[in-house]
Parts: C-alpha cells; sequence; structure tokens
C-alpha cells in the first residue's frame, strides 16, 4: 500500500477510501509515539459512530487511548486478527494492523482529513 | 545485592508440613463439603516446613521497596512518610469496639468521627462532610452521586459531566459509573483551564465540571472562581478533586473558590497508609445546598449534653460503605491533625511545593519543561529532547535506591516523567535525587546503553512487560514456567 493512497486525521488515524467504504487504522507516528500494542478493543460491526466519536481503544505499555472514527457511519468489519497479536499495529501499521472498516454516510466528511503529504508537515510542527 | 530467592514451588521435600492434623474421629460423614467438591491432592503444591515458609516470604519482602526504606517520588500518588505516632495510637484497643456497639459505649469513637469531620470542613471551608468512603475514586463516586441526586430532586436530572484533560485519570471512569457522558475540554498552553473554553462547552445538559486543582501538571487552576460562578449560573455543580489538597492545605480553602463537592485523600495529604497499605478514605465534602444528599450514617453532637449520636436516615444517597468507613484510618488523620496542630498545617503545604520547586529549578537546566507556569507540589517533565525513554531513565534511577517517579502521566506530556517529592523529604535526600538524575542524564548522553540495559543492580533485571501484558499468567504453571 502506497501512502499516497491514505488520508491522516489530527488524531493520527489513518484512512482509505474504497467507493462508500473507509479502512481505518493508525498512522505509523502514532504506533511510535504508542509504543508496544498489548491491547486493542475493537467496535462491535453494526454500531454506529459520529465523525469524531470515540469507538475503540488502543491498550500499550504506557497508557490507554482512544481512537476516534475519522468519518461518520456503520462498522462493517473488525480485524480479528488484532485480537491475538495485538502487536501487528506496530509491526504493521499500514496493512496487516488495520482496525476497522466503516460504511460511510457523507463524503463530505473527508475534506477535513490529510493527504500524506500535509499529514508529515502536521507532524513537523507538532 | 539483594537476591531473589527461588520460587517456593522449588522449595522443601516431599511429606514436609507446617501442621499435622489427626483424622477427624467422627468420620468423614460430618465433613459440610460433598466428597466430590473436595480437591484431595493438589499436585505440585509445595511442601515445606514453617520456619520455610515464613523466611521464603520474609526475604521476599525485604525486597520490596517503601517509603520507609527510601525515596519514593511517585507523582500524582502523594508517597509521604507517615509518622509511626499514628500508628501507635490508632492500634489502641479502645478504638478496636465492634461497631455494632451501643452508642452509648462507643462515645469516644463517635467523638473522633464528628472532631475529623469539623477539622475537614475548617481546612476545607466545606459545610458537611461524609467519613465513610473508602478511597479516592470511592469518594468520587460518591460525589458525583450527590450531585445525580441533587439535580434529580430539582427535576432536572442532567448527563453530561465535563472533565479536563489535566485531571485525574479516575475521575471520568467515576462520573461514567455514577451514569454519566464524558466530555473532555483541553487545557491551555499554560496547562491550565480556560474560562471561556469551559463556557463554549456549557449547555443545559451538563451537570457539573470535575476539576483537579492543583492539576496532574502541578498547576493551580487560577480561573477557578471564574469557572464555578460561569457553572453556577449555567444551573451546573463544581466538583473538586482534592487529592492534591496538600499542595494548599491550610492556605486555601476550595469552598471559598466555589466548590459544590469535594473529596480528600486521607492517605495522601493526611498521611495515613497507602495503595497496597491501605486501607484508604476519601472523604468528601460538600456545600450547604448538598447537605441533606450526603451518605449515612452521620454523627451528630449534642452541644449541649455533649453526647454522640448517630443518624441513619436522610434524603440522601444512602449507604455507601459498611458500618463507618475505615475506621482507624480516620484516627490515623486525626493523630496527624493534632500532632502537627493547625499553626503547622500551612507550612507541610509550603514544604511540599518547596521541595518540588527544587527539583524543578536544579533539573530545569537538564530536562524539557513543556509547562512553565508556578508549579506547587509536583513537577512534569518530558522526555523531549534525549535520546533516551522516560523509561529508560525511570528503570536507571532503580540501581539508586530511588523509586521512579510517575512516567507517561499525564498524557498531555509527551514522555511525562512526574515527581513529587512531598515535604517530608529532607534536602539531603533532594540532593541525592538530583545527582542520581544528573549522572543518569550524563550516562544518557555519554553511553546510553548503560540506560537501555538498566536496572543492572536489582534482583530481578528489566522484566518483559510487553510479554507479560500480552500473554498475562497469574498462576503458577510448571509446563510453562520450565
Amino acid at each position: 500500500m502506497s501512502l499516497e493512497d491514505l488520508k491522516f486525521s489530527k488524531d493520527h488515524e489513518w484512512v482509505k477510501v474504497e467507493g462508500d467504504t473507509v479502512t481505518v487504522g493508525i498512522s505509523d507516528h502514532a504506533q511510535k509515539e504508542l509504543g508496544d500494542v498489548v491491547y486493542v478493543e475493537l467496535p462491535p460491526i453494526g454500531d454506529t459512530f459520529a465523525k469524531g466519536e470515540a469507538c475503540s481503544n488502543i491498550e500499550s505499555v504506557k497508557a490507554v487511548n482512544d481512537i476516534y472514527a475519522p468519518v461518520s457511519g456503520e462498522i462493517v468489519d473488525i480485524n480479528s486478527a488484532l485480537e491475538d497479536n495485538p502487536e501487528l499495529i506496530n509491526q504493521s501499521p499500514y496493512e496487516e494492523g488495520w482496525m476497522f472498516k466503516m460504511k460511510m454516510e457523507d463524503e463530505g466528511d473527508l475534506d477535513d482529513l490529510m493527504d500524506a503529504d500535509i499529514y508529515e508537515e502536521y507532524l513537523q510542527g507538532a | 545485592m539483594k537476591k531473589l530467592p527461588e520460587l517456593i514451588f522449588a522449595a522443601g521435600k516431599e511429606g514436609k508440613v507446617g501442621y499435622a492434623y489427626s483424622a477427624c474421629e467422627f468420620g468423614d460423614d460430618l465433613i459440610a463439603v460433598d466428597a466430590e467438591h473436595l480437591r484431595q491432592d493438589i499436585e505440585d503444591f509445595p511442601q515445606v516446613s514453617e520456619v520455610e515458609i515464613v523466611r521464603h516470604y520474609t526475604n521476599l519482602s525485604h525486597l520490596n521497596h517503601s517509603v520507609d526504606s527510601g525515596f519514593y517520588p511517585l507523582g500524582s500518588c502523594t508517597m509521604k512518610y507517615n509518622p509511626k505516632i499514628n500508628e501507635k495510637i490508632a492500634a489502641f484497643e479502645e478504638f478496636s469496639a465492634h461497631p455494632y456497639s451501643p452508642h452509648h459505649l462507643v462515645q469516644g469513637n463517635l467523638e473522633v468521627i464528628k472532631d475529623l469531620e469539623e477539622w475537614l470542613c475548617k481546612l476545607t471551608g466545606m459545610p458537611a462532610f461524609t467519613l465513610t468512603p473508602a478511597a479516592g475514586a470511592h469518594g468520587e463516586f460518591v460525589g458525583m452521586q450527590i450531585i445525580r441526586k441533587y439535580l434529580s430532586s430539582k427535576g432536572e436530572p442532567r448527563k453530561i459531566v465535563l472533565i479536563p484533560d489535566s485531571a485525574h485519570g479516575t475521575n471520568p471512569a467515576s462520573a461514567h459509573f455514577a451514569g454519566y457522558e464524558i466530555k473532555e475540554i483541553p487545557s491551555n498552553e499554560e496547562g491550565i483551564l480556560d474560562t471561556a473554553v469551559v463556557k463554549e462547552h456549557l449547555n443545559e445538559d451538563v451537570a457539573a465540571l470535575m476539576m483537579t486543582n492543583p492539576n496532574t501538571l502541578g498547576i493551580f487552576e487560577k480561573n477557578i472562581v471564574e469557572i464555578a460562578a460561569a457553572l453556577h449560573e449555567n444551573g451546573s455543580l463544581l466538583y473538586m478533586d482534592g487529592a492534591n489538597m496538600n499542595a494548599f492545605m491550610g492556605i486555601v480553602r476550595p469552598g471559598d473558590l466555589g466548590a459544590d463537592v469535594l473529596h480528600l485523600n486521607l492517605h495522601k495529604t493526611f498521611a495515613t497508609p497507602h495503595g497496597g497499605g491501605g486501607p484508604g478514605s476519601g472523604p468528601v465534602g460538600v456545600a450547604a445546598h448538598l447537605k441533606e444528599f450526603l451518605p449515612v450514617p452521620l454523627v451528630d453532637e449534642n452541644k449541649d449534653t455533649k453526647q454522640f449520636s448517630v443518624r441513619y436516615f436522610n434524603e440522601g444517597i444512602g449507604r455507601v460503605k459498611n458500618y463507618y468507613g475505615n475506621f482507624l484510618v480516620l484516627v490515623r488523620a486525626l493523630v496527624y491533625l493534632y500532632s502537627l496542630g493547625r499553626e503547622n498545617l500551612d507550612k507541610v503545604a509550603e514544604d511540599a511545593v518547596l521541595n518540588a520547586n527544587y527539583i524543578r529549578k536544579k533539573l530545569e537546566p537538564l530536562l524539557d519543561l513543556p509547562y512553565k507556569s508556578r508549579t506547587l507540589h509536583e513537577v512534569v517533565f518530558s522526555d523531549k529532547n534525549l535520546n533516551v525513554k522516560t523509561l529508560d531513565i525511570a528503570k536507571r534511577l532503580l540501581d539508586f535506591g530511588i523509586h521512579p517517579f510517575t512516567i507517561y502521566f499525564p498524557l498531555i506530556v509527551h514522555g511525562a516523567m512526574m515527581i513529587e517529592p512531598t515535604e517530608t523529604e529532607s534536602k539531603e535526600t533532594l540532593d541525592a535525587f538530583i545527582a542520581a538524575m544528573k549522572q543518569v542524564l550524563q550516562e544518557a548522553a555519554e553511553n546510553p546503553e548503560i540506560l537501555e540495559n538498566a536496572p543492572h543492580h536489582t534482583p530481578v533485571r528489566r522484566l518483559d512487560e510487553v510479554y507479560a501484558a500480552r500473554k498475562l499468567i497469574i498462576k503458577w504453571q510448571k509446563e510453562e514456567n520450565n
């Protein structure tokens, strides 16, 4: 997967858009900051979340962090491999470490997300 | 270096016992548990004599670090020394009355409760207190229930509680358990809450704001009076988490600042035992309009007859703990207050703040200090600009016989190092800590492997915390341990 295909939120989630479905994970920067992930709590399939709402959390050796829905919509799939292998988030944040898929309600939600190069600048400034 | 003893499972020999019981002379029929539910033999259960087992656990206990054995600057936890006179007096057998004793036989104990209540009321400016909550977070939960009951009684149960990102981590959990929805509010670049930001979040659904003051950055929320006024105008209440009361005890009264509900941690500010050594105690103070909603039992004094009685019924939230709370902890706190005297309580706070600022000044040239506002009882540095991580520094400090400070909390500071020396430490101890920190930071610059492989001189070296968290095994199992 190329980073060019992804969009990023200010809370360090990445989003890959395929039609009206988005795949969500956390950025490489975020996994490095969190440190070794020891537990991932994923949302139930079928639940709906508003954009910006906490829908999942990641526990690392340092802390428990909320993951926010980058768009509004319904959870249609989750990466259950993370239940037994939470370290996938550290090892492969953009591929095997994806977290969940959402059916997006409004494509306009994507407008607030950043392209990879803008996100990179955002990290420099942060 | 102290050595780690072998596991108890490796000790002993087949057939050794501490005590041997003779067979039941009335036969097995009288055993209350059915045979099918009785475990016959426990495979590989250690077989040791009494003295072997005593030595094993005594030696293990000697490996513990405690505030009685060394410096323990765990930020937010306030690990201060507990004067031994508190223990001595709490051990008086007269205090250990049965909780169902007739009240006329335990007037002294009831007087302790009333007296401590009055001390806390005077120190905090809150008109009434309950001493029954068993710990700080329990106090928070009780406080939020009082708020819920009060608002419901006015016919407007609200559903949102605002909590700043610099609050104690237990606050959101306590409010959630009391049935509220949590909204987090960001603190500003000074590390405190802006009144304007709070106002933006106010609406008719906001029940309360839970403010930790001083907050977890060790900074005084100086807008508290304005924020309280804004909340009250909106019909909302101000909950103040007073776990950090040691920063201004005797100097500032939260009741005067507009707090409607406040909890204190006797096991922090009032020097009673802490954590696993508890039990704790988290009294809750309330403003006059919330008085009738306090949990029971409550102790009343008849000022004419000097007789104390117990009230079991009011309009409040009911009982939150059996009997009178952790009564002997209350005794310890009262001894602490009397042995210092009112005139010296200000000094407790002054010294707590002085010690934290001494460490701040000495370490500020070496470490990044993300929030530069005035420091009260604790100071929070970050690992920014270092080529090692906070965790490595913490591990290396163990080699100096120092318990590390709190790490990676609060979350708003990158690689947080949260240092709270408390007022009970001498300048010599603080200097030894500062010297250790300087050496560790010099090693970090010149030879970071020393830190990355630390600790070197402890009974066990660095533990694989990630593996332990991912593969949680809490019971000894033969195969997996071999």
